[in-house]
């Protein structure tokens, strides 16, 4: 298990050096300068900023510094934001996305596997196409049109919750369900499809006939191998969510670091770019190792050694 | 299997702690307004709200009117434009203007800093030589020109010493011109030029990246708290000079990216104005307000125009591009799609700037008769048949907004003239490079005016090599008539000149105006004197709040 773990960290360190050589050579590509703006800049200026951020040496150079600056987790000050450090804009806003972000997960998990399992039992059925139809509403409904409208009709018309803004446990709700909703109606769309298959297996049944009840049946066995497609899902879905949503804090202004996935390649500022792109890696490529862990927990039939027994 | 449950309730448990930390920081702070909203009703507050994080709050880094915004009611110029667009002494007590109009001699009033220190002719000298120090990047430094040996000394051809900045005392500040400059005055109210504490900034590297004891300022209100991405407080200035003139205790502003978030918060009352540089009214929301009752609008000293590739492609030819202007309906695109107090441009140069308020017939718009004649002409010149051989591209930047005006225009221009053209579109970074290189046919840009003169508008078409042309134009009677306009003390002579200029610019068309902007802004009715003036800025010093 520990020589698995860290042979993954390898891995992860390489990926993390393809990750980082492509976006320098695909921020190079890209048209435009951080720099460009509406009013001409005097030669000599330019120059300056180029030089102030080191965009006038050769690129090996810059290649190598980046190398070494995101090794030693420093991106350097924004090109945009005057003053401002890439670690510090990430540091502040960071535990705001993840709040936001863990929040989200609960509301989708708990809710995508409530609903999932109920349509399951209760299959063609009521329950099951009151379910069905909200899980498929819930995909298809996208978070800003559902952020906009609970704004607007529980936020502006009714005022039982706050528009806009980051001030405490109430702000989080609107947004916080805005997220989640997509995502809790794929969960339940998962769970609901394995737990059919489960249910019709030789050891649900065995159960059943045991005499043991539906939702005891359900929680002792049918469940834990009903999980395993959404452990799957939650690794990637951890991973994006805790790391903000861009339109979601946008609508409900929430000073995040979604955001700042989108700002800085439409201002071309390199070193904010590095590092959310970086920082965002990181946290996939874990959240997807833990996710493997995961599944030797809930799973004794996956070995974490890789075949050899 | 209890164990491995235990450590999925474990994980769980973390997460809560994690999430409840991410709050707690922010309940402290809400528990602190509400203690402080007690005294509400006593207190002045304002709320606002800007539409991002301010790039830089240091006035020599300062490029943009969000940072303008909070800038300009923290830290006081020499001079203030108030908002009947009237130069105002602020920071200065006197000012002297020699007879041939290039020596400025200001008399500084006593006034402090907020950590104490007296405010100095020194520390004016010092924020200026700063910008104008061409490794410190002032990306705006331009705007310091006018002083004798700046352009020369930020471009590297000249010495610090040889710049027209002189301390005489901590009290008198002696300023040489380059060229005599009738709005030098109005430039003394604007960022670039106003002064930092020089002792906290030659310290501190960083000094303005956020609000604390660095962050030292002389306006009438103080930076109070910043927190980054989510809001600004600003508390009035107690130690500032005039603050029996300062209404508002507090103003609160949010950053809030979507307009229609902005407009919500405006409707819910939380917010008690909308209008730039403080959000905007979105254009959904017009007729909303219009019909209240609520809505104002007040013309803008800037121009919303096409540019025009002057050396390569059908726009070579001076007819295609007066065919091009005149075919236009500007009525219609402000009736249709702009919704607003905005006014048709047949001129350069916008009705809001002063002298200018009957300029606006340099040429005729929406006369497709007219247009067709030129068509043909410019056609000939060019040997083609007919206009449909005419392939023209238009390049915006990425936005809505101007999508709907090139769409309305391509439309036009395909039924009055019969050219078709494509619409392309780019990222605002992207775009600009594009434009400065000319590579593109017909461009959309703005200008905003930095002062009220029609200079800032002309001036940008003097050589081909003007960065702000971006058309290739260039003509050497205007260039004459711009050069004798800076060096003319008269100013019915320069007003002249520029008149001139602008009539040749008219004639040879390289960029086509199409409207003067204007301001669309609504206020909660408690608000008292809020608006903008004809350069977008909102004096928040006049503000008052009657509840």
């Amino acid at each position: 298990m520990i020589k698995y773990i860290f042979k993954r960290l390898l891995y992860i360190v390489a990926a993390l050096f393809v990750i980082v050589t492509l976006t320098f050579f695909l921020m190079r590509i890209a048209p435009g300068s951080p720099f460009a703006s509406e009013k001409s800049l005097p030669p000599e200026i330019e120059a300056a900023l180029q030089e102030e951020y080191g965009l006038n040496n050769p690129w090996y150079i810059q290649y190598k510094d980046y190398l070494v600056s995101t090794a030693q987790f420093d991106f350097g000050e924004s090109m945009k934001y005057k003053g401002r450090s890439t670690n510090d804009m990430i540091a502040e806003s960071f535990p705001i996305s993840l709040t936001l972000g863990v929040e989200a997960m609960i509301l989708a998990v708990g809710l995508g596997v409530l609903v999932g399992v109920i349509t399951s039992l209760y299959h063609n059925r009521f329950p099951d196409y009151l379910g069905t139809t909200i899980a498929v509403l819930g995909i298809s409904v996208p978070s800003f049109i559902l952020a906009g409208l609970l704004q607007y009709f529980v936020g502006l018309k009714m005022q039982l919750l706050p528009i806009s803004g980051w001030n405490g446990f109430i702000y989080s709700i609107m947004p916080a369900f805005a997220i989640a909703v997509t995502h809790m109606g794929f969960i339940a769309k998962l769970v609901r499809s394995s737990m059919l298959e489960q249910n019709s297996s030789e050891y649900v049944k065995m159960a059943r006939a045991k005499g043991l009840g539906k939702w005891t049946t359900v929680f002792k066995h049918t469940l834990r191998n009903a999980l395993l497609p959404v452990v799957t899902y939650l690794g990637p879905l951890f991973a994006g969510v805790i790391t903000g949503s861009f339109i979601v804090e946008q609508i409900f202004a929430i000073p995040g670091l979604g955001k700042y996935f989108v700002t800085s390649i439409t201002n071309r500022d390199y070193t904010v770019i590095m590092g959310t792109t970086v920082f965002y890696s990181i946290i996939l490529l874990l959240a997807v190792l833990i996710v493997d862990i995961i599944y030797g927990l809930i799973d004794p039939r996956i070995n974490l050694k890789g075949g050899k027994k | 299997m209890k164990k491995k449950f235990s450590l999925l309730a474990l994980l769980a448990a973390l997460m809560l702690v994690l999430a409840a930390c991410g709050f707690g920081g922010s309940d402290d702070k809400s528990d602190g307004d509400k203690s402080s909203g007690g005294d509400k009703s006593a207190d002045k507050t304002l709320n606002l709200s800007i539409t991002s994080e301010p790039p830089s709050l240091n006035p020599q880094k300062a490029t943009d009117s969000t940072s303008g915004a909070i800038v300009k009611n923290v830290f006081e110029g020499l001079t203030r434009v108030d908002s009947d667009g009237k130069v105002q002494n602020a920071a200065a007590e006197d000012v002297k203007v020699s007879d041939d109009k290039l020596t400025y001699t200001f008399t500084l009033r006593d006034a402090k800093w907020t950590n104490g220190d007296p405010v100095v002719a020194g520390d004016f000298a010092y924020a200026w030589k700063w910008a104008l120090d061409a490794k410190n990047a002032s990306e705006y430094a331009s705007i310091l020109y006018p002083i004798k040996g700046a352009q020369a000394y930020n471009e590297g051809k000249g010495k610090v010493e040889d710049l027209g900045i002189k301390v005489v005392d901590d009290k008198t500040l002696e300023v040489t011109l380059e060229n005599p400059t009738p709005y030098f005055l109005e430039l003394t109210a604007f960022y670039t030029y106003m002064p930092v504490n020089e002792k906290v900034v030659s310290e501190n590297d960083n000094w303005f990246a956020e609000a604390g004891d660095t962050y030292v300022t002389n306006g009438p209100f103080t930076l109070d708290e910043w927190k980054h991405n989510d809001s600004i407080t600003m508390k009035k200035n107690e130690d500032y000079w005039d603050k029996d003139n300062v209404a508002l205790s507090t103003v609160n502003v949010k950053m809030i990216e979507s307009e229609a978030t902005a407009n919500r918060e405006f409707d819910s009352g939380n917010l008690d104005y909308l209008g730039a540089p403080y959000n905007v009214v979105s254009l959904d929301k017009m007729n909303t307000y219009k019909d209240k009752g609520i809505l104002k609008s007040e013309p803008y000293a800037a121009v919303y125009e096409y540019k025009l590739n002057t050396k390569e492609g059908p726009t070579k030819n001076v007819n295609i591009r007066k065919a091009l202007a005149m075919s236009i309906d500007r009525e219609g695109l402000i009736k249709n799609v702009l919704k607003g107090g905005q006014t048709p441009a047949l001129a350069d140069v916008p009705v809001a700037i002063e002298g200018y308020e009957n300029d606006n017939n340099l040429f005729e718009g929406n006369n497709t008769d007219e247009a067709k004649k030129y068509l043909e002409k410019g056609l000939k010149e060019l040997g083609l048949k007919d206009a449909s051989d005419l392939k023209i591209g238009i390049s915006i930047n990425t936005s809505e907004a101007h999508a709907a005006v090139a769409q309305f225009i391509q439309e036009g221009w395909k039924k009055n003239l019969g050219i078709e053209t494509t619409i392309d579109n780019a990222e605002w970074q992207v775009f600009l490079d594009k434009v400065s290189a000319l590579d593109y046919q017909v461009a959309r840009m703005g200008w905003i005016a930095d002062y009220n003169d029609a200079y800032t508008f002309l001036e940008r078409y003097d050589t081909a090599k003007n960065g702000n042309n971006d058309t290739g134009w260039e003509n050497k009677e205007y260039k004459e008539l711009m050069a004798k306009a800076m060096k003319e003390t008269d100013e019915a002579k320069r007003t002249e000149f520029l008149k001139d200029g602008q009539k040749i610019l008219m004639d040879e068309m390289p960029v086509i105006p199409i409207y003067f902007y204007s301001n669309e802004y609504v206020a909660q009715d408690y608000v008292k004197n809020m608006g903008p003036d004809k350069l977008g800025n909102v004096n928040l010093k006049d503000v008052d709040i009657e509840k």
